[in-house]
């Protein structure tokens, strides 16, 4: 009884009893998932379970090193993600200038209102949507047959404009929303510089260029470097509720890939390869960029 | 600020008003469209003549979707899931950023934790080990696999104790000093002042438990299973249009298309969003700068 009181009286106790269901709930879902990547390494064989099947080395990634399709791959990702990254690090900050240079408060909110709200709807309603405007009888087609004459084009079974697409709608999903923290960073410059570049007949666009983005230098450098983390992540949702058949050659990206042979088409082993490089990659990244970032910003995560 | 009138001053403010009503007009079209083809007639909406209003207003499309048993099964199952996981992963997320939230020399396992969590949480084989996972846990067509793995959220404890930190010191030593335990601060001091940022997490959760739809396609088979945004990717996504032999089910092709019909399941399912995103709105800018402001 005096083991278990003293055991009570210990703060460390009750804070390791708080956390209990975060330890449970973080061993089933993320610490014994880790276990299946010696699949990578296996031949898996069902009947006999991962740790019965026998060993095969290197040879899935032999295989994947001699696919062409995954190199297609690999490009698509890249293309797409970092035609994501550029545009969603362009387009944001100059809303979030052109927001902050609005001095009519309510054409403020609301624009800010409306801008964020597609960030809340889901890649399914809105790859529903798409689908509809974007096809050959949609009234994007029906815009340019009126106004150019030009004939019907089926965007989302075009290879050409696949890839543009995905980073164009991925623009108009999320560019209100991310100026929350450019928007947040404006707001803490000091309104007296302002002031003070006025007095001295500065024009409305030299404030904006010698005060305000550099006020924000340092949260743009700092969101760019966090941005790497991403660079082999296309966007799964996104491109797997537009994509079909049709543009498996341009809009294939890794995730999706994995999704398609290796889970769908019981590839087991391949999958987990790719996998588990994947995860090496995007672990060196988050080491690089948080190091980096914290070196350059002082950022720290908590 | 000293307002300018000079004309370039004008003249800038002038574009500004007119690129910000264009950025309006881009956002919000695809939306009020899509809310427009459900309420047009079929043929004026295959034709590409409707652009922002209804042609031919007809209620059809929604009569349509009143005949669908699956959207009202998948619907229940939907609301069922947020409350199960607002519930839990709200308890959870609370009980969890309290040690997180107290400094290293009080908690002394506390770095060796976070970090051992961000690590193993950025590292994992991918889809695969996690599918063989939760067959094993034998969770495979099991409703629990549609809440148990969303209920641990490093983003939103990160969010709840980066709010108690921005909390007064004072706080902490005063409760100190009246001997007050870890678990009567949690619920007697921290709670009653947490409440903004307890609200920012639910509504996360709630959107993000709405929006949810892949959990389904890996792991559930069995209708009665299937959550809303999973059946709307069936049936909205997968389904391509422009094949005729698709075309017809729930209704005949003359009163209610498959493009109207999907239109109509599309803005029911949009509509929660539309309601709670006002709310949301308001919190989460506070709760997401004051939660990313590091002392």
């Amino acid at each position: 009884m005096g083991r278990l009181n003293r055991l009570f009286k210990n703060e460390q106790f009750h804070y390791h009893l708080m956390l209990l269901p975060i330890f449970v709930l973080f061993t089933l879902f993320h610490v014994f998932p880790l276990y299946g990547i010696v699949l990578a390494f296996k031949s898996f064989i069902p009947t006999k379970g991962i740790l019965g099947s026998p060993w095969v080395g290197m040879m899935h990634y032999r295989f994947l090193l001699e696919n062409p399709e995954v190199w297609h791959v690999l490009r698509n990702t890249l293309l797409i993600s970092v035609g994501k990254l550029i545009t969603m690090l362009i387009v944001p900050i100059f809303l979030a200038l052109m927001l902050n240079e609005l001095r009519i408060q309510w054409v403020k909110r609301s624009v800010q209102v409306i801008t964020y709200l597609p960030h809340f709807l889901s890649w399914v309603i809105l790859a529903g949507v798409f689908k509809d405007i974007l096809s050959a009888q949609g009234v994007i087609n029906m815009i340019l047959e009126r106004v150019f004459g030009a004939e019907a084009i089926s965007f989302l079974g075009s290879n050409f404009w696949f890839r543009p697409i995905m980073i164009i709608s991925n623009v108009w999903k999320e560019m209100g929303f991310s100026t929350v923290i450019y928007l947040a960073a404006l707001t803490s410059i000091n309104p007296a510089l302002y002031e003070a570049a006025e007095i001295d007949g500065a024009s409305r666009f030299q404030r904006l260029w010698h005060i305000s983005i550099p006020g924000i230098a340092i949260v743009i450098a700092l969101l760019a470097t966090l941005s790497l983390n991403g660079i082999l992540y296309a966007g799964f949702d996104q491109i797997y509720n537009l994509y079909n058949v049709l543009v498996y050659d341009t809009g294939d990206v890794i995730e999706t890939w994995v999704f398609r042979n290796g889970l769908v088409g019981a590839q087991y082993e391949m999958g987990t390869a790719v996998g588990f490089i994947n995860s090496l990659i995007g672990l060196s990244l988050i080491a690089i960029t948080y190091t980096l970032a914290y070196r350059f910003a002082n950022y720290r995560i908590f | 600020m000293v307002i300018s009138r000079t004309f370039g001053s004008r003249a800038f403010d002038g574009f500004l008003l007119l690129f910000m009503v264009l950025i309006s007009i881009i956002t919000l079209f695809p939306i009020v469209h899509t809310i427009a083809i459900s309420f047009s007639n079929p043929a004026a909406a295959g034709s590409g003549v409707v652009t922002v209003f209804p042609k031919a207003f007809t209620l059809e499309a929604y009569k349509g979707v009143m005949d669908d048993k699956q959207f009202f099964v998948s619907l229940w199952v939907t609301v069922e899931r947020i409350a199960a996981t607002l519930a839990l992963s709200t308890i959870i997320t609370y009980l969890g950023a309290f040690p997180f939230s107290r400094e290293t020399k009080d908690f002394k396992m506390r770095n060796i934790y976070l970090w051992t969590i961000l690590i193993i949480s950025s590292f994992n084989g991918g889809i695969i080990p996690n599918f063989l996972n939760a067959k094993n846990l034998g969770l495979y067509d099991n409703f629990w696999i549609l809440v148990l793995p969303y209920l641990f959220n490093f983003g939103n404890i990160l969010l709840v104790f980066n709010f108690w930190r921005n909390l007064p010191k004072e706080l902490d030593d005063c409760s100190n000093m009246d001997g007050a335990g870890p678990w009567v601060k949690l619920f007697y001091i921290y709670l009653p002042m947490s409440l903004p940022v307890l609200a920012t997490i639910s509504l996360f959760t709630i959107v993000n438990t709405w929006n949810e739809y892949f959990q389904a396609i890996v792991y559930i088979n069995k209708t009665h299973l299937v959550p809303l945004q999973t059946y709307l990717q069936q049936i909205v996504v997968l389904i391509d249009p422009t094949k005729p032999e698709e075309i017809g089910q729930g209704g005949s092709f003359s009163k209610v298309s498959n493009q109207t019909l999907s239109a109509a399941k599309i803005t029911l399912t949009m509509l929660p969003i539309l309601f709670i995103y006002p709310m949301l709105q308001r919190y989460f800018i506070h709760g997401i700068t004051l939660g990313s402001v590091k002392e």
